[in-house]
């Protein structure tokens, strides 16, 4: 009797460790990211940092600014988000509701593909194709510029998007759905004004998720935006070259000489990356909690 | 109860296993132990079968491979592997004590030196050939001539409309390589000077090839690469460093006359023995200096 309790709290026990072994790991790249961050913070001001417009890390003095990388990586997920969502949650919408079952089928497994394609694939794609059309049709400086960099992040947020989305969609209660229908409204009417308020929290959730996919993508950015770190006007900054701060520590990481301060702003960059990832992935927590729909 | 105390106590060995496993791997003692496996290790490598690493410049590779090709050619049970991501790269390795040779197309820098000497690595420069960057352009565009001062200005962010320097009305592309780049520390001391600094909104692009593939379809760009990567899809222009206009050819490289020409180099820790010894002796023979012009580039004296 004793023995099989004892088995069983072991087994319990293990597996829970196991478990708790990702909130280690996840708590020892936090103290890595930081201890090494912050020792930048010795030689440098931290409002120089944070507030900083240039971004000249080898000239003398050394200039560590976030802003031009931080304003790059923002324009570049506000313009993916832009371009997916309404893209995603519309396939989304037409996958779970309206296609046959077939048809239903025979998407799906397209939208998987669409995640599994490796990101340096998009970046070339992106840098052969899209960024010679950009520039011809815009008439720009060169095609490699944040409209490019969106479009391919939006293409790569999109089946975290979509397959989310029509997760949520499909799991609100058919006795809603059927509900509206038997009150007169048409299909698309219960689409608009029940299923999709009611799918909210799952949606939102997806876009959270695809915003965080976008800010931390760094091959495909690097091929395609140009890395030219400057601080990106707005609304005309999304038609010229921007730097994200993921390409930033990719091009810069191979040549720092190890302690210098260099290296140490890399990894502060670093640091802001992961805190902003973080802040992201709770407050797409907060919005599934906040806006799930309850029957009762 | 019992089972919260048993999940605590739990926790806490993993944790305590983890913060034991970073303490073991303390970078001192790291240190110590790593050098004391690898001797060994290297030892039965160059007994067994001779193999070296050679990393850093992505203007060397092409040559360094075409080397190692025609060496392993010549001599199979030897394994060569090369690789790029820059000089900058290639330096860092090899004061890590990862590389055998580290490839480079520029000098290695007093920060590099004053490392390599906290680290007891002696870093030994052999020039292996010497090469010539090439200022290149859309082919449509119908500038063939630039200066120092030009280029100075279009770099350093005092022009940026190319008919500010005799071309159409457009604006320019200035494209550079990043900051990793031994291309890209040459440029900046020989055309933007010692205090000189690029233009904050130029266009960074990680690679030789990356550069002539934006320029070959962007008629308003402007780029540097590495001779070797030139192609009928660009233009490269002549540069004039105050005698006169010079293009990159072959001979003008050889002569001396092409102003931006650099020697190109490899560093090792010491002065290279076995392999690391015959490969150098090899580039550096007859044969190895005709493989140099084959590639690209132009013999070292």
């Amino acid at each position: 009797m004793l023995n099989r309790n004892y088995r069983e709290k072991i087994i319990e026990a293990t597996l829970f460790s196991v478990s708790a072994i990702t909130v280690v790991i996840l708590l020892l790249i936090c103290i890595f990211l930081f201890s090494d961050g912050s020792l930048l913070f010795e030689d440098y001001p931290f409002a120089g940092f944070v507030f900083g417009e240039s971004w000249f890390p080898t000239s003398y003095p050394h200039q560590f600014g976030l802003l031009p990388l931080f304003f790059g990586s923002l324009i570049v997920t506000v313009g993916a988000i832009a371009f997916s969502v309404p893209l995603g949650i519309a396939s989304a919408i037409y996958i779970s509701e309206m296609a046959s079952p077939k048809v239903a089928d025979f998407l799906k497994p397209f939208v998987e593909i669409l995640a599994g394609v490796p990101s340096v694939v998009y970046g070339f794609f992106g840098l052969v194709v899209l960024a010679p059309i950009a520039q011809q049709t815009f008439d720009l400086l060169t095609g490699q510029s944040a409209i490019t960099g969106s479009i391919m992040l939006g293409i790569m947020a999109l089946p975290t998007i979509i397959s989310i989305s029509e997760d949520a969609i499909s799991s609100v209660p058919g006795a809603l759905k059927e509900g509206s229908l038997a009150l007169g409204a048409t299909k698309w009417q219960t689409i608009y004004r029940v299923t999709v308020p009611a799918a909210l929290s799952g949606i939102s959730a997806s876009v959270m998720l695809g915003i965080g996919r976008a800010i931390g993508e760094t091959m495909t950015v690097m091929m395609v935006t140009g890395n030219s770190a400057v601080i990106p006007g707005f609304p005309e900054g999304i038609l010229m070259p921007v730097r994200t701060m993921t390409a930033t520590i990719a091009l810069e990481m191979g040549e720092v000489a190890q302690g210098s301060n260099h290296f140490h702003a890399l990894f502060a960059v670093g640091s802001v990356l992961f805190i902003i990832t973080f802040l992201v992935n709770l407050t797409a927590d907060m919005i599934k909690r906040k806006y799930r729909f309850r029957m009762d | 109860m019992a089972n919260l105390k048993t999940y605590v106590v739990l926790t806490v060995l993993v944790m305590g296993l983890v913060f034991l496993g970073i303490g073991c791997t303390d970078t001192d003692s790291g240190e110590e132990t790593a050098p004391a496996e690898e001797a060994p290790a290297d030892e039965a490598d160059e007994a067994v079968s001779e193999s070296i690493d050679i990393r850093g410049s992505d203007t060397v590779l092409p040559l360094a491979q075409a080397e190692a090709e025609a060496f392993m050619a010549q001599n199979p049970d030897k394994d060569i592997s090369v690789t790029g991501g820059g000089s900058g790269v290639g330096i860092a390795a090899l004061l890590e004590g990862e590389i055998d040779i580290a490839d480079a197309s520029r000098e290695m820098k007093d920060s590099e030196r004053e490392a390599a000497a906290e680290k007891g690595i002696e870093p030994v420069e052999h020039v292996v050939a010497y090469d010539g960057i090439s200022v290149i352009v859309h082919p449509d565009n119908p500038l063939d001539e630039l200066t120092y001062e030009q280029l100075n200005q279009i770099y350093g962010g005092e022009i940026s409309n190319w008919a500010d320097v005799g071309g159409e009305d457009m604006d320019i592309a200035v494209i550079s390589r990043d900051s990793t780049s031994g291309t890209y520390e040459y440029f900046k001391e020989e055309i933007l000077g010692d205090e000189g600094e690029y233009r904050a909104d130029k266009i960074t692009q990680g690679s030789n090839g990356a550069i002539v593939s934006e320029v070959a379809q962007n008629p308003k760009a402007i780029g540097y690469i590495g001779v070797a990567y030139l192609a009928d899809s660009v233009k490269a222009v002549s540069v004039d460093a105050g005698d006169g206009a010079q293009y990159p050819s072959k001979e003008n490289i050889e002569g001396g006359v092409y102003p931006l020409a650099r020697p190109l180099l490899m560093y090792t820790n010491g002065e290279p023995t076995g392999l690391a010894k015959e490969f150098i002796d090899f580039i550096g023979s007859e044969e190895g200096q005709e493989i140099v012009l084959e590639v690209g580039y132009f013999p070292a004296p």
